[in-house]
């Protein structure tokens, strides 16, 4: 496998956060990963972004800035930037709820996800929008178990963060019920 | 069992679990993660940590705690490396060991934040005055920065001398799985240099650099030469891939040789027979990694971020035997592996 993933989206919006629980999934299936985050004048409101590889075989590069498998848009400056960096056949996860255009490619498939209105609305908590975006890639990954998830939730956000764990796993878990392809 | 580690993180524990017992630094991007981890980490395992009023203040404190006999670390990023040069000299002139961490950004002045490599020069001929050297690592994962740290601290022990272990900013900020696996610490007589005490011993230990005799200085001079004499010959570090049958070689290290290891793939599925070469020490330099090549080999082209340093040092090993080509980038921007392979089927295309 050669997973190759960019997350993009305004700074605060954690799409930093979401790559590292990805790169931690494959990590603890035994397979290599790198996280590897823009960074320069970063600042909340700001864009930032973050590519994630997994791959059963050595990580050359760890930028993806070409060849992505799969990008994840929290917001449409990101779609502008990113969309061209899918694959051929990859696929784009959008944040409908802020993402208003639909994709220009005809050759890159698209998830969408109203992720942000569905964290304010039902779950009521605009800080887990990113965890709906992870639900929606999940659905292309159905082989990663609840359990699975909530270990990583567990060692990313440790103890202090405990109560929240609930939270993000039905955030996750909407995004999963409600993405569509 | 590995761990998903910050490079910055990473090299951070690596020390701690060294047994590093002294942190002095000053703040610069983008390396706050390391004085920022040791700042919580430092007095959890009994060491110390100060954040010094200037990267000048922080060299002289490693100067202090190293003539103490303690296991000593400082880390900055290039304009900070560049104040902290005169202070190496004095360390490597008093013959103190230390591990100093250079996460390289762009310059040159205050440049910019993003990655680079211009900083080869600033640490393998350094900035600092007199005749020195100092062993330089440049790991190109974070499982290799982890085990080079603690390679560093002994290797600076052994032959009481600073060491530096050079990442550029990419490397400090990615995260990848890593374990930090203990290596076996050298055994330092500190007895034999530091200023510890005089129990138990005749004489004092005196630790300094000056000395106003014309023959008693070279004679110091000509025993540091024999230190970086015993260095060359049995610290050098680098990987190759170069098989006999290769036409090309690529030569990169740190980030920059994942993204030329990508276009060697590419390459050698063009057809084009390439190998590579990593010096993992900057210095002492891998020279016989050039010197050795099979005779296939047409063209060697270096890979970096920066306007060409090291490609002087590849120059310099093969001493006009084969071209040596360079390609770089430079003020953060990081070429892609398609780039490096456009570069090499120019040369590859000219040869012909």
């Amino acid at each position: 496998m050669n997973e190759r993933i960019l997350i993009a989206g305004f700074g605060g919006q954690g799409a930093l956060t979401a790559g590292q629980l990805i790169a931690s999934l494959y990590l603890n299936r035994g397979v290599n990963v790198t996280w590897m985050p823009s960074y320069g004048a970063e600042m909340r409101g700001g864009t930032a972004n973050c590519s994630v590889i997994a791959s059963d075989g050595v990580i050359g590069s760890p930028i993806v800035s070409a060849n992505a498998g799969i990008v994840m848009a929290l917001n449409s400056p990101s779609l502008d930037k990113f969309e061209p960096v899918a694959a051929p056949g990859g696929t784009v996860i959008l944040n409908t709820s802020i993402v208003t255009r639909g994709l220009k490619r005809g050759d890159v498939k698209s998830i969408k996800i109203d992720a942000s209105n569905i964290a304010v609305n039902e779950l009521k908590n605009i800080k887990v929008a990113n965890m709906v975006m992870l639900g929606a890639y999940l659905t292309l990954h159905p082989e990663f178990t609840d359990d699975e998830i909530e270990r990583v939730l567990n060692d990313r956000f440790g103890a202090k963060a405990a109560a929240l764990i609930p939270l993000n796993m039905k955030a996750i878990a909407s995004g999963k019920a409600n993405a569509a392809r | 069992m590995k761990t998903l580690m910050k490079g910055n993180e990473a090299v951070s524990a690596a020390a701690i679990a060294a047994g590093c017992k002294a942190f002095f630094g000053y703040p610069i991007t983008p390396q706050n993660e390391i004085p920022e981890y040791m700042s919580a980490k430092m007095a959890e395992s009994g060491g110390v940590f100060v954040q010094a009023e200037s990267e000048i203040a922080a060299i002289n404190m490693i100067y202090g705690g190293a003539a103490a006999g303690a296991r000593v670390m400082t880390s900055s990023s290039s304009p900070g490396i560049a104040l902290k040069q005169e202070g190496i000299s004095y360390l490597c002139a008093a013959r103190l060991p230390c591990l100093i961490v250079s996460v390289m950004r762009c310059g040159p002045g205050l440049g910019g934040i993003l990655p680079s490599q211009a900083d080869y020069f600033q640490a393998t001929r350094g900035g600092g005055n007199g005749d020195y050297n100092t062993p330089v690592y440049a790991p190109n994962s974070i499982q290799e920065a982890t085990d080079l740290v603690q390679k560093a601290f002994n290797v600076a022990e052994q032959y009481r001398t600073p060491v530096m272990v050079v990442m550029d900013g990419l490397l400090g900020q990615m995260m990848e799985p890593a374990e930090i696996k203990p290596i076996p610490r050298f055994k330092n007589d500190t007895d034999k240099y530091a200023t510890n005490g005089e129990s138990g011993r005749r004489g004092r230990n005196i630790v300094n650099s000056l000395n106003l005799q014309a023959a008693a200085l070279e004679q110091s001079n000509l025993r540091l030469a024999e230190v970086y004499k015993e260095i060359i010959k049995n610290e050098v570090m680098y990987e190759s891939t170069v098989e006999d049958g290769d036409e090309l070689v690529i030569a990169a290290y740190g980030t920059p040789s994942r993204i030329a290891q990508n276009a060697v793939a590419e390459l050698r599925a063009r057809g084009i027979k390439t190998g590579l070469i990593r010096p993992v020490t900057l210095w002492p330099f891998p020279d016989l990694a050039f010197q050795s090549l099979p005779s296939s080999v047409k063209n060697v082209l270096v890979c970096e971020l920066s306007m060409g340093q090291m490609v002087q040092d590849v120059r310099l090993a093969l001493n006009g035997k084969l071209p040596v080509h360079f390609y770089g980038r430079t003020g953060g921007v990081i070429f892609e592996p398609e780039e490096i392979v456009e570069k090499a089927l120019e040369i590859a295309g000219g040869g012909q």
